[in-house]
């Protein structure tokens, strides 16, 4: 039976449902998967649209050999007794164009077939990464990988959605609490299993001193981008709040110069919706009739600062897209052990260090904050992912 | 406070642009002083943005707050014992709606600003009304939606009225001949809402081959475009259309919303959408909120004298619009014009006849 109708687009890969579900399992890391990715990363990088897209570069960087050797090698002697779960069905966020590819990554890495619903909106990264993966496929030594990848885009639907959550053996659900809530609708078969990536809130933490004394303000605040509007602030990694360590007079002077920077790259590189300038508008007034907050508007609309001077525990219902940002100062993490729930995801930082960040998180056990990393690296795939390790979780183990 | 009485008596579009923007900054920033004083949100606002407003020497400084607040908190300035009704925008199911606080002052000065405006249009005596609605709008009295509102506020311009539209939407085309027969040779008003005068009135006189003479009416029609600009509908052609099935030459689009009832923005002669003395548009770009040039996309933000009981006297909506020009439409009305060109894309779903037209698609 085709995968695509009226309804169903095939992006790249195979557009025959029964050929993929007739698709043996593979183990985690097999040696084709492994080659594959070789060269898929070799396509990526001479294909000539790459280098605008520093997402799709990013992501060729992850699918060469050493790196998923790498990884393969973190895994090794975790895997000898595992085979991938069957047929693996992908809901790939609408706002991070990139992401298909990664969850597709994973799944296949873990042994699996492939059917990814990729995000509609048209993004040129997507149909630039398919384009690759359909001349990777091409290749005869990958022929057997063809009929375990099929990338599709179709508007929200129900029925289609029935359909393909019927059959898949582990779906894979990203885009927050609305979409998980709809496609839980869909009834998985039995045995097979969600994993579902709800919505969640990040924030990012830096000292004060760190950034007036840094001498790469440039790139600091590329970085920042990168984690932010790349994505339009909305992936789930992106800092909403920004925390500053230090005192009055430090923190304006850094936080002053810091967005003076950010500013220089989102002018050069951020274009503002009409519908995002009013969102962010009208969640600067919300903070301030609920939390007194005060407004910092800059020169234009591209950065919204709300700046508060306690921190509720009610910000992660303040999300707002597009380069939305409370800031809050203090000379210590303490603020954070009270308002820091499940919904925080990654803490980002810049001029602290690491360990004193794990420390403050394992040592206080608060019950959220999955992942620690430097600002300009939150978007960074990693097959640990919100709290699941994805190779394990899309493979079988087999107990003998 | 702002003395209506005397303001509500100048004629609606008297003024010359510097006249009118000192008129507007004096009466605006009076009222910007007292929601300040007395309703403890806008104050947080205001604060939050570290404004001064007595400072304020224009009305295009005053800050002004976005719609879209009005459905999630109460703002209001007034004790809840003075509020004599309250208004509520339409929304499709699920939606939230706007939550307009009225004393009886603020209630009364919407329906004179009204009266003068709609007035200077169609003359001060009061004609044979057919509302192009149903009765079953206005029946809950206690809530007043968008479109009961504004059915109620234009029945006063109205005698011997009717509704065309049965409890079902259905044209009542025995009641209508019969009324257009008692009424014969007289001018008539009609009023309604776009989307329902194209789907219920328009298309249902198209079907029917009924024919009535409405050409010494006078049509009235507010709630957006949207829903006609998805079938592909200018303008133009609604005028024409309808021109055709019932020989109407009079038809007015105005636009206005729930948050700042009473001064409602006419359409002119020329096809041109029209700022009364007691309210203005300001368009605005949307990088950086500065005030658009004339013939210039941007974010409509609506100023009006009215909104005393509330904090609604300076909005930004969700609309985009363009100026046109100011003081010289050749209709010969002060004041500026413009045209509206829609919500601004995914913005929620607002205006009256939108919400309904929504249960067609």
């Amino acid at each position: 039976m085709p995968i695509s109708s009226d309804k169903v687009q095939v992006l790249c890969g195979c557009n025959d449902l029964d050929a993929m579900t007739a698709q043996c399992a593979l183990p985690p890391f097999s040696k084709v998967v492994c080659e594959f990715f070789s060269a898929l990363s070799a396509e990526i990088m001479k294909h000539p649209e790459a280098k605008q897209y520093p997402d799709v570069v990013t992501f060729g960087f992850f699918c060469r050999r050493g790196n998923i050797q790498r990884l393969k090698d973190e895994y090794s002697d975790k895997i000898s007794n595992r085979l991938g779960r069957g047929v693996s069905f992908h809901i790939a966020p609408s706002n991070v164009p990139i992401n298909f590819a990664y969850s597709l990554a994973a799944a296949l890495l873990a042994g699996n077939s492939c059917i990814v619903r990729a995000s509609s909106k048209g993004f040129r990264q997507i149909g630039l990464v398919c384009e690759c993966i359909q001349n990777t496929i091409s290749l005869v030594e990958f022929r057997e990988i063809a009929s375990r990848i099929s990338v599709i885009c179709y508007e929200r639907s129900r029925e289609i959605n029935d359909r393909l959550s019927a059959l898949a053996d582990v779906r894979i659900i990203w885009g927050g609490d609305a979409t998980v809530t709809e496609l839980r609708s869909s009834p998985l078969s039995p045995r097979a299993v969600d994993i579902a990536f709800a919505d969640r809130y990040s924030l990012a933490v830096m000292d004060a001193r760190a950034v007036i004394d840094t001498a790469d303000l440039k790139r600091l605040a590329q970085d920042f981008y990168n984690d932010t509007y790349l994505y339009d602030q909305n992936a789930c990694s992106s800092p909403r709040l920004v925390y500053w360590l230090g005192d009055n007079e430090d923190t304006a002077s850094a936080a002053e110069l810091f967005w003076e920077a950010v500013h220089k790259e989102a002018a050069a590189r951020y274009h503002i919706e009409p519908v995002v300038a009013v969102d962010k508008y009208t969640e600067a007034c919300r903070m301030a009739i609920e939390h007194n907050a005060d407004i910092r508007s800059g020169k234009d609309n591209l950065i919204s600062r709300i700046v508060v001077d306690s921190l509720s525990a009610d910000l992660p219902d303040h999300r707002c897209a597009g380069g939305s940002f409370i800031e809050y100062h203090s000379s210590s993490l303490d603020a954070l052990k009270t308002i820091v729930t499940k919904k925080y995801q990654t803490l980002s930082y810049f001029g602290v260090d690491r360990q004193t960040l794990m420390q403050f998180v394992v040592g206080n056990g608060l019950s959220g904050i999955d992942r620690i990393v430097p600002i300009g690296k939150t978007a960074d795939f990693s097959l640990v992912w919100d709290g699941y390790d994805l190779i394990m979780q899309m493979s079988r183990v087999i107990g003998f | 406070m702002v003395d209506y009485g005397e303001i509500l008596n100048i004629p609606p579009y008297s003024m010359q642009r510097e006249e009118k923007h000192s008129f507007l900054t004096d009466i605006l920033k009076e009222l910007s002083l007292f929601h300040y004083d007395n309703c403890p949100e806008y104050k947080r606002v205001i604060d939050g943005l570290g404004v001064k407003l007595s400072d304020i020497t224009s009305f295009c400084d005053i800050p002004f707050l976005p719609v879209r607040l009005f459905k999630e908190y109460d703002l209001r300035s007034v004790g809840g014992e003075n509020i004599t009704k309250t208004m509520t925008s339409s929304g499709t199911t699920g939606q939230q709606v706007s939550r307009i606080y009225l004393d009886k002052e603020t209630s009364a000065n919407q329906t004179k600003a009204l009266t003068k405006i709609v007035g200077s249009y169609i003359g001060s005596t009061r004609l044979p009304m057919i509302i192009l609605d149903t009765s079953a709008v206005v029946k809950d009295r206690k809530m007043f939606s968008a479109r009961g509102a504004g059915i109620l506020g234009f029945q006063m311009f109205g005698r011997d009225k009717i509704y065309a539209l049965d409890e079902a939407m259905k044209l009542d085309i025995e009641g209508l001949s019969a009324f257009l027969e008692k009424h014969s040779g007289e001018k008539i008003l009609l009023f309604g809402f776009t989307f329902m005068i194209w789907q219920h009135f328009y298309e249902e006189l198209k079907k029917s081959g009924y024919r009535p003479d409405l050409s010494n009416g006078i049509l009235i029609h507010g709630g957006g475009w949207k829903k006609l600009a998805d079938k592909k509908v200018s303008q133009e052609e609604f005028k024409c259309l309808l021109n055709e099935v019932c020989g109407i030459q009079q038809v007015y689009d105005y636009y206005g919303m729930v948050e700042q009832t009473g001064t409602i923005y006419m359409e002119c002669e020329c096809g041109h959408l029209h700022a009364s003395i007691f309210s203005d548009v300001i368009v605005r770009r949307p990088h950086d909120f500065s005030v658009c040039g004339y013939g210039e996309k941007g974010l409509v933000e609506v100023v009006s004298i009215l909104p005393a009981s509330y904090p609604g006297h300076a909005l930004l909506t969700e609309d985009e619009g363009v100026i046109l020009g100011e003081d010289d439409c050749p209709c010969g009305r002060k004041g500026k014009y413009f045209s509206i060109l829609g919500r601004i894309k995914n913005a929620e779903i607002r205006g009256c006849s939108d919400t309904y037209a929504d249960k067609f698609r």
